[in-house]
């Protein structure tokens, strides 16, 4: 029987001709990813065990993102304890402030992740390596724990969904849209436990940082990865990012799956999903007169340089409403420098956005845009749970940055062609 | 093992940030975060709830994020097992992994009410409902994840 693309990368990192689905095996990782508040817990467990050496100083990643620069004590004491782990073993990869950025931005940036590799991160959008034809997951910290220690995890082979895509998205619809379309359609425990797939004619459109997007939020409909095939769009990310040797794989033709979609990428609309599931999605022109308290562009979902370029392209010469605050966070350092080269900073000031340093803050309700009882945000971020961003009373809606940026303009959500 | 509580019933989708939400995990005391769990679905929840009790909920239980935080502020708590009628993926894991035992069973989580009164074989997945006089067959754990826990967690059996 054929094997998905997850199934190929799961069974040469198990030493195995093949796996099927539900089959428990133990694979070897090429990377392990943790931040300042998994870590520490991770650390915990490793030290309660009783290990005192990690499986490969190169391969055990941590970056300090979700409350940096620390937002109290309690967070300091936490990115101290990473600190200090990194030194003892000393990681080649310890991403502190002045280097760090949002983890699965700064990751395939740093060319920490190749095609065909499999990766486990204590955070669970690491499924966003997916869109570099890799395998990846994410678990919690003892699971990462062990994988610190010994390079290993046990893993059920996913059954698998494919999404075959065709046609080409028309601007403003992003890859945002799309997979905000696809949680509506399928729900937030639409491909639970499985591996989402995506596969057609369609995908050679879908730009890098739109394949970070869709498979960023491959855990939104309860997936255990996103996957996307290696193309040329995808060598050329990685053609000066990554200098070691990579594979590159494609599902056999009789790989079996649990559901096929077919999604003609022309159809898609900008899509918002209202409170408190990504699933509850409604197009732009749907959506009624919603005004709006505040605006965040950014995340691992959505602050990479091209939403930054959409953000500034609907900004420039504008200001945002009056009711409005609007903060941006360019995911990377990078990205952040980059935004200052083209201009972008200038636009987001003269706008009347804030430009904050990297930080994941806002999107779980850490720091950096705390919402009030009562509040609105239109948000480029990946979850809208109760409580997500601040107070349990206040309302997150997911969107696009085109949508984003529009909304902080107009005081209430709306697309860009409202202005 | 065995478990037997009081239930306290949930819905579907109940996400990470409900059980214990972001803006505490500026700690790992695990019996501080406890104070907060499922803060957000019933605010008096952490301090009715009694050590031995159970919580059954429906769909996808435990979905969002990685955070291990969440199956271990249940387990602080005294909860001594979570029915749901599926999990999410992530926080299965966890719960194997720390030690709280969790069990799939669609027909448990419909059949039992708020208060009831509840039993658990975790051998056999036999899930009693004293209070009403039925029972639920829930699927018994694997071997692999038998094995995880008669080591006493993850980190042990691989030592």
């Amino acid at each position: 029987m054929g094997m998905t693309m997850t199934q190929k990368i799961l069974a040469s990192h198990a030493g195995l001709e093949s796996v099927s689905a539900g089959q428990l095996i133990r694979a070897k990782l090429d990377l392990v990813l943790a931040n300042d508040v998994t870590a520490p817990v991770s650390i915990n467990e490793f030290e309660k065990a009783g290990f005192d050496k990690v499986f490969d100083k190169s391969k055990v990643t941590f970056v300090m993102d979700h409350f940096v620069p620390n937002k109290d004590i309690k967070s300091a004491e936490m990115c101290k304890q990473s600190r200090t782990f990194a030194k003892r073993f000393d990681l080649d990869n310890f991403y502190d402030v002045g280097s760090m950025g949002i983890e699965h931005a700064l990751l395939p940036e740093k060319g920490l992740v190749a095609a065909g590799e499999a990766v486990i991160g204590a955070d669970s959008h690491t499924c966003t390596y997916g869109a570099l034809g890799a395998f990846s997951t994410g678990v919690g910290s003892t699971d990462l724990a062990a994988g610190i220690a010994t390079g290993e995890a046990w893993f059920k082979v996913p059954a698998a969904i494919k999404f075959n895509l065709t046609g080409k998205l028309n601007p403003p619809a992003c890859g945002k849209d799309l997979i905000l379309h696809i949680i509506g359609m399928i729900g937030v425990d639409g491909a639970l436990y499985k591996s989402m797939e995506f596969t057609g004619d369609g995908v050679s459109s879908l730009t890098m940082d739109d394949r970070f997007t869709i498979a960023n939020m491959a855990i939104e409909a309860g997936a255990k990865n996103g996957i996307f095939p290696v193309d040329a769009v995808t060598e050329e990310y990685m053609k000066d990012k990554v200098s070691r040797p990579y594979s590159k794989y494609e599902a056999d033709e009789d790989a079996e799956y649990d559901a096929v979609y077919d999604i003609d990428l022309a159809a898609i609309k900008p899509t918002v999903a209202f409170p408190h599931l990504p699933e509850n999605t409604k197009k732009i022109d749907e959506v009624g007169d919603i005004p709006i308290d505040q605006v965040v562009i950014g995340s691992c979902t959505n602050g990479r340089l091209s939403d930054m370029a959409v953000a500034a392209k609907i900004l420039k010469g504008k200001k945002v409403h009056k009711d409005v605050r609007a903060i941006i966070i360019p995911a990377t350092q990078k990205i952040y420098k980059e935004c200052i080269e083209l201009g972008y900073l200038e636009t987001f000031i003269d706008a009347g956005c804030v430009v904050s340093t990297p930080t994941c803050g806002p999107c779980l309700g850490g720091y950096m845009g705390i919402l009030a009882a009562g509040e609105r945000c239109v948000a480029t971020t990946n979850r809208n749970f109760v409580g997500r961003m601040g107070h349990g009373d206040s309302e997150v809606y997911l969107a696009s940055p085109a949508v984003a940026a529009a909304s902080a303009v107009l005081g209430k959500i709306a697309g860009p062609d409202a202005l | 093992m065995d478990a037997k509580g009081r239930v306290y019933k949930f819905g579907d989708n109940i996400d990470t940030d409900v059980i214990i939400p972001a803006r505490y995990l500026n700690t790992q005391d695990m019996n501080e975060l406890a104070t907060h769990c499922m803060e957000y679905a019933d605010p008096d929840f952490a301090t009715k709830v009694n050590t031995g009790d159970i919580m059954v909920a429906g769909e996808n239980f435990g979905c969002g994020s990685s955070r291990e935080h969440a199956p271990a502020s249940i387990k602080a708590l005294g909860i001594s097992c979570v029915i749901a009628s599926s999990f999410a993926r992530i926080f299965y894991r966890n719960s194997i992994n720390i030690g709280l035992p969790i069990l799939e069973c669609p027909e448990a989580s419909i059949g039992i009410d708020d208060g009831d009164d509840v039993s658990v074989d975790f051998n056999t997945g036999v899930i009693t409902n004293n209070t009403k006089g039925e029972t639920y067959q829930a699927a018994p754990f694997p071997d692999f994840i038998k094995q995880i826990i008669a080591s006493g967690g993850l980190l042990n059996s691989i030592k």
